[in-house]
C-alpha cells in the first residue's frame, strides 16, 4: 500500500512547486521510476483519487520506466540482468549487487497550465497543502 | 512487456498497440509518450517552456531527508539504529525481547515499535526494563523516517547506546523508506515458506543481514532453510545470515556479537573520520 505514500508525497512536492509558481494548476507530472521500484501500475491506480482537490487534479501522469542495469565488476562493463532479481553477470555469472539503473523514483518535470486556462475554471481549489495533515 | 498493462512491445520500448483505442480499466492513455529535443526533453504542442518546471527530485526525498537528519542526530548522539523488518508473526518481538535480555546490562538500549493497532509489543519491551515507544499507524503500512524521528527524541535515548526499530510486520513497503537505521535487518522464520526471498525481493534486496528465526521448529515443517538462504543470496549477494531459536538460545550470542561488533564500529567512526576502509570493516561479521 506505500503507492499511497509515494503518490501523496509526489503530489505534495508538485503542489509546492505549482504554489511557488504562481499557484497554477497542474496539466502535467513527468516521473521517471526504475524498474525495481514496481510501482508505475500502482502510481497511476491511485494518483487520481490521491490528487483530489489539489493543484494536482485532472493532471496527466506521465511515468518514464527506468530498465534495471547492474555493474559487473569481473567484465568491468555495466550488464542488463536477465531477469528482475537476478543480480548475476549475463555474461560470466558472477554476483552484481551494484545497481545502475532501476531503482529510480524521480519526480523529473511538471507542466503548469496557461493564466487563461487557469481563469477558465471555476473551482480553483485552496492552498492542497493546508489541508494536509503535518504529521503523516 | 510492458509493465504497466501487459502488452508487447517494440524493441524500441513503444506499445505495439494504441492505448488511446484500448479498452482499460483503468485510464493510462498518456502512457505512450515520446520525448523531444528541445532544452528539457519535451515537446508539448501549444505549450511554451515557461510553463515547464524542471525539478529532478526523488519522490521519497522528503522521507530521505527526515532520515538524513535522523542518521546526523544518530551520529552525534553515537547511537547504532537497527530497523527490524519482517512480515506479521516472524518473531520479531519475541527476538528482541531476548536480545534486550543479554545486552541490557552492557550498554543503553531503546525500542520504537510499529505497529497499526495497540501497545501489545511496547509493553512487552517494557517488562524487560528497556524504554519503548509505541508508533500505531493506523491505516499506514510502514513507519517513515519523520515519525522515527519525533520516537527518537521521545524515547530520551542516552548516548551510545542502541535503538531498535520494529517495523510494521510487512515484507513490502518498509523495503522502501529509509528511516536512518545503520543496517535493516529481515526475519524471515521457519513456518513461513522458503520462497519468501524471491516472493518479496525488494526487502531481501534492500537488507544488510537476514535472520532465519525459529530453527527449533525446523524438524516439524517442510522449510528448507539451506535452499531459503540460497535464495536469499540469489536477490542480495552481499546478506549476511544468522540462524536463530530465541526460544532455544540457539544463534542469539552470534546476534548480539555482531550487533555488539557494529555498536564499536560506530563508536569508532565517531572517534575517527570515516575512511573507506572503516566503511568496508562495517559489513564484516
Amino acid at each position: 500500500m506505500h503507492e499511497l505514500a509515494l503518490a501523496r508525497s509526489l503530489i505534495e512536492m508538485v503542489d509546492e512547486y505549482a504554489l511557488k509558481n504562481g499557484g497554477r494548476r497542474v496539466r502535467r507530472i513527468n516521473c521517471r521510476l526504475g524498474e525495481l521500484s514496481a510501482m508505475t501500475r500502482a502510481l497511476y491506480f491511485c494518483f487520481e483519487s490521491t490528487s483530489k482537490g489539489s493543484r494536482c487534479e485532472g493532471a496527466e501522469l506521465v511515468i518514464e520506466e527506468v530498465p534495471l542495469s547492474v555493474f559487473c565488476h569481473t567484465c568491468d562493463a555495466v550488464k542488463t540482468p536477465s531477469g528482475r532479481f537476478n543480480f548475476r553477470c549475463p555474461d560470466c555469472g558472477f554476483p552484481t549487487p551494484k545497481v545502475v539503473t532501476g531503482r529510480e523514483m524521480q519526480l523529473t518535470s511538471i507542466e503548469l497550465e496557461t493564466v487563461n486556462e487557469d481563469a477558465a475554471r471555476k473551482h480553483l481549489s485552496a492552498d492542497y497543502s493546508a489541508q494536509q495533515t503535518p504529521c503523516q | 512487456m510492458c509493465s504497466v498493462c501487459g502488452c508487447g512491445q517494440t524493441n524500441d520500448g513503444h506499445h505495439i498497440h494504441d492505448h488511446k483505442h484500448h479498452d482499460h480499466a483503468h485510464d493510462h492513455s498518456h502512457h505512450d509518450h515520446h520525448y523531444g529535443a528541445d532544452s528539457a526533453g519535451l515537446s508539448v504542442a501549444g505549450f511554451s517552456q515557461e510553463h515547464l518546471i524542471e525539478i529532478e527530485q526523488d519522490i521519497l526525498s522528503k522521507n530521505d531527508d527526515y532520515a538524513e537528519a535522523n542518521r546526523r542526530w544518530l551520529a552525534d548522539h553515537c547511537q547504532l539504529a537497527l530497523n527490524l523488518v519482517s512480515s506479521p508473526g516472524a518473531g520479531k518481538t519475541t527476538l528482541l525481547v531476548e536480545t534486550l535480555n543479554r545486552l541490557a546490562r552492557a550498554r543503553p538500549l531503546g525500542v520504537i515499535e510499529g505497529d497499526q493497532a495497540t501497545t501489545n509489543d511496547a509493553d512487552r519491551i517494557r517488562e524487560t526494563g528497556v524504554p519503548a515507544i509505541q508508533i500505531n499507524t493506523g491505516r499506514g503500512c510502514h513507519l517513515d523516517a519523520h515519525m522515527v524521528g519525533h520516537a527518537f527524541s521521545d524515547l530520551a535515548l542516552q548516548d551510545g547506546g542502541i535503538v531498535f526499530i520494529e517495523n510494521v510486520g510487512n515484507l513490502v513497503c518498509p523495503a522502501a523508506f529509509d528511516l536512518g537505521e545503520a543496517f535493516k535487518v529481515v526475519i524471515l522464520s521457519v513456518t513461513e515458506g522458503d520462497d519468501k526471498p524471491l516472493k518479496y525481493p525488494d526487502m531481501f534486496a534492500a537488507a544488510d543481514v537476514m535472520i532465519l528465526s525459529k530453527i527449533d521448529l525446523l524438524p516439524h515443517v517442510d522449510f528448507d532453510a539451506d535452499k531459503a538462504v540460497e535464495r536469499a543470496l540469489r536477490i542480495n549477494p552481499d546478506l549476511q545470515v544468522i540462524r536463530i531459536s530465541a526460544r532455544d538460545g540457539t544463534g542469539i550470542q552470534v546476534w548480539c556479537d555482531w550487533i555488539e561488533h557494529q555498536v564499536k564500529q560506530t563508536h569508532d567512526h565517531r572517534a575517527a573520520p570515516i575512511s573507506p576502509d572503516n566503511l568496508t570493516q562495517s559489513g564484516q561479521l
